[in-house]
């Protein structure tokens, strides 16, 4: 079992701060990184070079865009709902940071240990919608509020293909090795909906995607249209609403939102990792580096996907959730239960 | 001053409906079009489109210049089909005033204004793609299109708006390098062609975003004088190149391409179609290029074509393009009146959006194809 800050520090103050440090300082530079990596991802495919002047192959570029950014007025529209309008981007920032540190790494350090780390993650990527929504509706923007009114629409109905598909690999957990396993001479009962509990699971044995490919493909689907990205990038279709949710957010409050996006994908193929592609386990190289490894080319994934694909409707989007995933994903959830129930009597 | 107040604003508010102001600045209006729209959630109840962003009052040019001083105009009024706007005023005049055209300018006229069409239609290609959401292709056609404005920046000197022609023929002769480099670039297109199809016309969110999306009727394009792709792609096969050939278009042998859809997906593959029809043209075009001069041996400055009013038509990339002149002897126009088929696909607009949605205002905009500065004139 992953030792936690907590075992570590023995302090809970000191372990909190040192957590919400790493947490805040990994975020920080994957945003970095993914801005950089999402633009030269873009002109690969779009025949380009991308960013070359500012660091060697433009890899500074997105420090300049920062401190750019943070350089900048912050203007504030007239007519705003204040409070929402100033705390929707903390809202949507802050759960990133929390649901960050749900996520194991390591087989050795982990920033927490949970038994329902599972559930905790759901949790906190569903506050987004709150703030999302509150950037909306406090704009005063008819823009903002479309996306706004998009956005609700669309999360809620895409978590529950999410939730359902990381259900059936809860039901995997408890299933394998008759709930147990065993590591050196230590038995752990395992708990579907610990985080670290459901690497182990894999690391035994295959990793989920080989059982659950259905399950894989619509959590995958359903995180691209969580993190709002294309083709499902609906709540800020730049054709048709200019910037969404976020039009009348500029300077770093819009470097929030962009913060959050970033962070939102991170998470996601992290999550997804930690599901379906087995997490930290992997040959001869130490486990964060796997771990990290495939969570990267989860995130490709996601930009190959938005730089190649047009953006649905926002009918079709629904329907396509309410009507084709969501029926697969009950029929995969009941299918693995009748399929390990019957393999293990 | 408001030019076009909403009508009934108040109303808005008890009935659960709201309007919105899309444009004159958003990313997807094409320029400067304002769409005012009266929306329920994101269905369309009522669309009223206001033009007069881009007015420079060309028409009104025309009635204070002398008929050869109005050439640069022409070019500005449709930026994107710029030569074939030049090269009809040209013919226009030409036919008013009686005047012989070199049958080796008549060819570079028809392969230039094609190439343009390609052009127009490569940006419209891109653009399209971009309201719907893809980005990407638009990169992949700018690529394309860069080739075409270079070669014609070889002959012409500018890349836009071009004032390539002039009365009896064109500016200057094309030479080797320019067949050349339009040859290569016909072999180039071919290429990029198939990939354009299995890149985006086999893509399924792109199929569903067209298939059905946006039809317009025979009635209501017959009601507004709809032309061009849009109307071939309701299965009408006019043509100006074909119904009054000119220039030499009877000479080659190409294909009106039709649908039946008159959707946005129909009016995508006819323009996709076209673009291989013009490259086909361009290529017979260069095969039979005739020797002998381009233009009139003197330079024709003062001109005064009888009194009368003619009327004239090109097949621009949008549509039927005509001009209604009239003469009264003199070097100076007393009224020319265009007619531009971006205003009649605008108008019918308000028809064709009601009870769509958002996102499918834009997809069909930018399938129509409509060139503001046109519009406004």
């Amino acid at each position: 079992m992953p030792r936690t800050l907590l075992d570590i520090f023995g302090n809970p103050f000191i372990a909190t701060g040192v957590g919400i440090g790493a947490v805040m300082t990994v975020l920080s530079i994957n945003v970095l990184f993914c801005i950089w990596f999402e633009r030269k991802v873009s002109a690969w495919i779009q025949r380009r070079l991308g960013p070359m002047e500012v660091g060697p192959q433009g890899t500074l570029q997105t420090v300049a865009d920062m401190v750019k950014l943070l350089g900048k007025q912050l203007l504030t529209p007239a007519g705003i709902d204040k409070p929402l309008y100033h705390l929707a981007p903390l809202i949507i920032f802050a759960p990133v940071v929390a649901s960050a540190s749900l996520l194991p790494f390591s087989k050795s350090v982990a920033l927490s240990d949970l038994n329902i780390g599972l559930i905790l993650v759901f949790m906190f990527g569903g506050f987004a919608v709150v703030g999302i929504f509150m950037a909306g509706w406090g704009s005063n923007n008819k823009y903002a509020l479309l996306g706004a009114m998009r956005s609700v629409a669309q999360n809620i109905s895409y978590e529950v293909p999410l939730l359902l598909s990381a259900l059936s690999v809860v039901l995997m957990v408890g299933a394998q090795g008759g709930g147990q396993i065993e590591i050196g001479d230590e038995v752990i009962q395992l708990n579907g909906l610990n985080l670290s509990h459901i690497t182990l699971a894999q690391t035994s044995g295959l990793w989920f995607i080989v059982f659950q490919p259905i399950a894989a493909v619509i959590f995958f689907i359903a995180i691209l249209a969580e993190t709002n990205r294309a083709p499902f990038d609906l709540p800020e279709a730049e054709s048709e609403l200019i910037a969404g949710f976020h039009t009348e957010y500029s300077g770093m409050r819009f470097g929030l939102f962009f913060f959050g996006e970033y962070s939102n994908m991170f998470i996601g193929a992290m999550l997804a990792t930690v599901l379906f592609l087995g997490g930290w386990d992997g040959p001869l190289l130490p486990g964060p580096v796997w771990f990290f490894f495939k969570s990267y080319l989860l995130i490709f994934v996601m930009m190959w996907v938005r730089w190649t694909f047009p953006r649905l409707r926002f009918d079709q989007l629904m329907a396509f959730c309410w009507a084709v995933l969501t029926p697969l994903a009950i029929v995969n959830i009941l299918v693995t239960a009748f399929a390990l129930k019957v393999v293990n009597g | 001053m408001n030019p076009h107040p909403a009508p009934a604003l108040e109303r808005a508010h008890d009935d659960e409906t709201y309007y919105l102001n899309m444009g004159p600045q958003h990313p997807s209006m094409h320029g400067v079009l304002r769409l005012l729209l009266r929306l329920r959630g994101e269905l369309i109840l009522e669309c009223d489109p206001v033009i007069g962003y881009a007015h420079r009052a060309h028409e009104k040019m025309a009635e204070n210049r002398s008929w050869i001083q109005f050439l640069p105009n022409t070019s500005r009024i449709d930026y994107l089909s710029g030569m074939i706007y030049n090269l009809g005023y040209c013919q226009a005049v030409e036919k008013m005033a009686s005047i012989e055209v070199p049958v080796r300018a008549q060819a570079i006229r028809v392969i230039v204004s094609e190439l343009n069409r390609i052009q127009s239609h490569l940006l419209w290609f891109g653009t399209f793609l971009l309201d719907i959401g893809g980005i990407t292709p638009f990169l992949y056609c700018f690529d394309d299109r860069e080739k075409i404005l270079s070669i014609l920046e070889r002959v012409t000197g500018s890349r836009l708006t071009y004032s390539y022609g002039r009365f009896g023929g064109v500016s200057q002769d094309i030479d080797d390098v320019f067949i050349e480099q339009t040859r290569s670039f016909l072999t180039r297109m071919r290429k990029q062609a198939p990939m354009y199809h299995q890149l985006v016309h086999e893509n399924v969110i792109f199929r569903k975003r067209c298939e059905g999306v946006g039809v317009i009727s025979r009635e209501v394009a017959h009601d507004y004088g709809i032309t061009g792709p849009t109307l071939r792609a309701i299965g009408v096969d006019y043509d100006v190149r074909r119904a009054e050939p000119y220039s030499g278009y009877e000479q080659y042998d190409f294909e009106i391409p039709t649908r039946t859809g008159g959707d946005c997906l129909a009016r995508f593959e006819v323009r996709i179609e076209e673009m291989e029809q013009s490259c086909r043209i361009i290529e017979q075009a260069l095969d039979a290029l005739p020797d002998g001069p381009v233009k009139p041996a003197k330079f024709i400055k003062k001109l005064k074509p009888p009194a009368g009013e003619f009327y004239f038509a090109v097949e621009s990339a949008r549509g039927h393009f005509g001009m209604h002149m009239v003469s009264d002897g003199g070097d100076v126009p007393s009224k020319i009146k265009l007619r531009t088929p971006s205003f009649s696909l605008l108008s019918s607009m308000s028809e064709v959006l009601e009870g769509t949605m958002v996102a499918d205002t834009i997809a069909i905009l930018g399938s129509v194809d409509v060139v503001l500065p046109e519009i406004d004139r």
